[in-house]
């Protein structure tokens, strides 16, 4: 059966092209993998092979036309006895598919807002609260996730022998063993990849990055592996990980050790992102992210480390992702914030209640998901909204949450929403600059007094 | 641990049985008329981005799954169309992937580079050049960790072997003795650059040395010669002595991608591996001189090969878009 030899795309974006030259000639026999002609795209001159054996029956566009579009017949191919005009009618080689449905309606943020049915674990009357650190609070839960499922595992730099540089993992190696709680040479790049593997391969892995400052060499890894892998694979591979290591500024160690990560991980579909502020929250959206089936991102923070919380002592104390706390309850201003920005807003919120005003506090817990809906309820009761969070001012969290109020409670404002944010700068070493590069209590209370004309 | 070199001669002879010959003809014929027909249905636009194709290098996959046990796990880079149809998969549903329609492995999703078979035990298909070799690490960590005896192939490219995290990946491997087989499929160009022009040594397989992994470059255009290295590798990994290098001398034929114009080499330089070191005519050859085989019954596989394919293309075809609401599907658990 004679067969039409098309006019080949030759790139991805490739619509026509010049036919340069011919290599064969009407009546030369053919086999696959041999060179047939030779085309100009916009880029390059490419050779174009044969797939299928034959003799050149006929040749349909002469060597030199210029804009030859794509899939036109360019030649006839013919078996032994065959004549060029027996040419079989080509069916339409257009990448034509069967027509999808309508179109899906576009969510905000790929994973369902579901805000309204999640709430913390019930803590029963009489139930002991017991001061805890944010320390203390990661470890015991990673303990407990541990204890209850064997393929989880913690592995990272100075987490076993050493006992974590930041004491986190005290204790662990001792009750684990160094079968799941391993000293990694330093290699973040390396052991990100080697534990997202290991998770794709049926574990559980906890990474610690001594801080999320050297997850830079790992961040490739983290997105590109973890956070679409799910995806790539139409849901065949899942990617149960756990990252986390202190992120934000600590004290005087400078630009490349005081970063917030916040709003980059935030934007990752396919990572949940949790960032924590108090001990309990800590430890119960620790134990919810070991048991996730999806990547998570888990951002601490040295300086929160060593600051006690009550932490209710229950065997089960799992928080969902998604849902915010509201830390108090206020009428005059919404105050949102997340991780240590949480320690400005609650103190600017004493120091204004002292003057009168009532602001209402509202720690976001997670960052993707996001619990906008507890924002807007927020906002449509006090009218006003300020945002407060340690990381640089372009594209933060802060104005994304703006953008929500601006479309879903526009009317509601009596004020323009003003993010608060560090500074839009490397982080100084000197202590008077570093100060100044990071947003304070002063600067909170300056804001809700703006939004409030006080 | 001194890093060998095997002979490069091929396997004139050997004592490979008629089924196992003809199983190889068969898998390295599926894979390069698999290709060719990629490349076809690319030049048409019914696939789209980039394709990598394989011809070529089809004795290397075929030679190391010919030394896999089930349940070990295999992963590559983007070049990935043979290792899929060589570990088992589907040539339908690996077409149907590469035309981006519902009836594909990833439903569409993933593409030519992004392709996944848990069944199959094929980890992808990865984009990004090198990370699949601390994935691989991994994997084979999860591997030991459960003590189930599993080994893992982790192959990548002459120009992913000069990526910092294959280093990385050998100094944990080796340190924590973990069941991967590194295999280096040395087809002598990154994209356009040739091994002389990126690597400070010729030989890739001893760089595992600083790290004591025992390293050997093979004939990668030998399936038999393949095969042997890769049972030494695999021995080696399962008696708990940690990862193996293996380094495939080998070749692609077509360009990096469909659209190289491949001016960084001499087509007198593609001819010459072809007519000399084709893994295929290779086999081909000890099917005839063993008299294993007829002209006939090669003539009979080629038909029964081109049918397979003909099938899978026709499957990718007609295969419908996946459903617009797969959109928002598979990214969160």
């Amino acid at each position: 059966m004679a067969i039409e030899v098309l006019m080949p795309a030759l790139s991805p974006t490739m619509e026509e092209g010049t036919l340069a030259k011919w290599l064969v000639k009407e009546g030369d026999e053919v086999a696959s993998g041999d060179i047939l002609a030779e085309i100009e795209t916009d880029k390059a001159t490419m050779e174009f092979e044969a797939v299928d054996e034959g003799i050149i029956g006929k040749i349909l566009i002469a060597e030199g036309t210029e804009g030859v579009k794509v899939n036109t017949p360019i030649a006839v191919l013919i078996e032994e006895g065959e004549s060029a005009d027996d040419v079989a009618s080509t069916p339409a080689p257009a990448a034509e598919a069967p027509a999808a449905a309508a179109p899906a309606a576009a969510p905000l943020a790929a994973q369902p807002i579901v805000s309204e049915d999640l709430s913390d674990p019930e803590i029963p009357e009489g139930t002991e609260m017991r001061l805890t650190t944010v320390r203390e609070a990661l470890r015991d839960a990673m303990a407990e996730e541990m204890r209850a499922d064997n393929s989880v595992f913690l592995m990272g730099e100075e987490v076993a022998e050493y006992q974590g540089a930041y004491k986190v993992s005290q204790g662990l190696l001792d009750e684990f063993g160094a079968k799941r709680v391993i000293d990694t040479p330093i290699t973040e790049h390396g052991f990100a990849g080697l534990a997202t593997g290991a998770a794709m391969g049926g574990l559980k892995p906890i990474v610690e990055f001594m801080t999320f400052n050297f997850a830079m060499q790992a961040i490739d890894h983290i997105i590109n592996t973890a956070a679409k892998t799910r995806y790539m694979s139409g849901g065949q591979m899942t990617c149960p990980i756990v990252f986390r290591g202190p992120n934000g500024a600590a004290a005087r160690v400078g630009a490349q050790h005081s970063q917030d990560y916040a709003a980059w991980y935030a934007q990752i579909p396919g990572l949940y992102v949790a960032m924590p502020y108090s001990a309990a929250d800590a430890k119960g959206l620790m134990k919810t992210a070991i048991r996730e089936e999806t990547p998570v991102v888990f951002l601490e923070n040295e300086l929160l480390y060593g600051q006690s919380f009550e932490v209710p002592v229950m065997d089960d104390y799992a928080i969902p992702f998604g849902k915010a706390r509201i830390w108090r309850e206020g009428s005059d201003v919404t105050i949102v914030s997340f991780g240590i920005g949480m320690k400005y807003a609650l103190e600017a919120a004493d120091k204004l209640a002292e003057d009168g005003i009532s602001a209402e506090v509202i720690d976001l817990r997670t960052l993707r998901p996001i619990d906008y809906d507890t924002v807007i309820r927020s906002v449509q009761k006090t009218n006003r909204c300020i945002t407060v969070e340690e990381g640089w001012p372009v594209a933060s969290i802060g104005n994304h949450i703006t953008a929500q109020i601006m479309e879903r409670a526009f009317d509601y404002l009596d004020a323009p929403v003003i993010n608060l944010t560090g500074k839009d700068v490397p982080m100084p070493y000197a202590a008077n600059l570093e100060k100044l590069a990071l947003v304070t209590t002063a600067e909170v209370i300056e804001a809700a007094k703006a939004v409030t004309y006080r | 641990m001194a890093a060998r070199k095997s002979a490069p001669k091929k396997t004139a002879k050997s004592n490979t049985s008629k089924e196992e010959l003809l199983e190889y003809y068969r898998e390295m014929l599926l894979i390069r008329r698999f290709e060719e027909k990629s490349g076809q249905l690319y030049g048409m636009g019914l696939i789209g981005g980039f394709c990598h194709l394989y011809i070529g290098q089809e004795a290397v996959v075929v030679g190391l799954e010919a030394a896999a046990k089930e349940g070990d796990k295999r992963l590559t880079s983007y070049r990935d169309h043979g290792h899929m149809l060589a570990c088992g998969m589907d040539p339908k549903g690996v077409m149907a992937e590469l035309t981006g329609r519902e009836g594909g492995y990833s439903r569409g999703k993933g593409g030519s580079m992004h392709m996944f078979s848990k069944e199959k035990h094929f980890y992808g298909g990865h984009g990004i050049v090198g990370a699949q070799v601390p994935i691989g690490t991994g994997l084979a960590f999860a591997d030991k960790y459960l003590d189930n005896g599993g080994v893992t192939f982790a192959y990548f490219g002459d120009g992913a072997a000069n990526q910092g995290q294959v280093y990385e990946s050998f100094n944990m491997a080796s340190l924590w003795e973990l069941p991967v087989i590194y295999v280096i499929e040395n087809n002598q160009y990154a994209m356009g650059t040739s091994l002389q022009r990126a690597s400070s040594t010729p030989d890739i397989y001893t760089r595992g040395a600083s790290f004591g992994i025992p390293g050997e470059a093979v004939d990668g255009m030998d399936v038999l010669a393949v095969k042997e290295a890769g049972e030494r590798a695999t021995a080696h990994c399962r008696s708990g002595k940690g990862p193996y290098i293996l380094e495939m001398k080998t070749y692609r034929y077509r360009g990096h991608s469909m659209s190289d114009p491949a001016k960084y080499r001499t087509r007198e330089e593609v001819q010459k591996v072809r007519e000399e070191r084709d893994a295929i005519e290779h086999v081909r050859e000890l099917l005839l001189q063993g008299k294993h085989a007829s002209e006939d019954d090669l003539k009979a596989i080629d038909k029964e090969i081109k049918a397979v394919v003909n099938d899978a293309a026709e499957f990718s075809k007609t295969s419908p878009e996946p459903a617009l609401e797969e959109l928002w599907t598979d990214i969160y658990a």
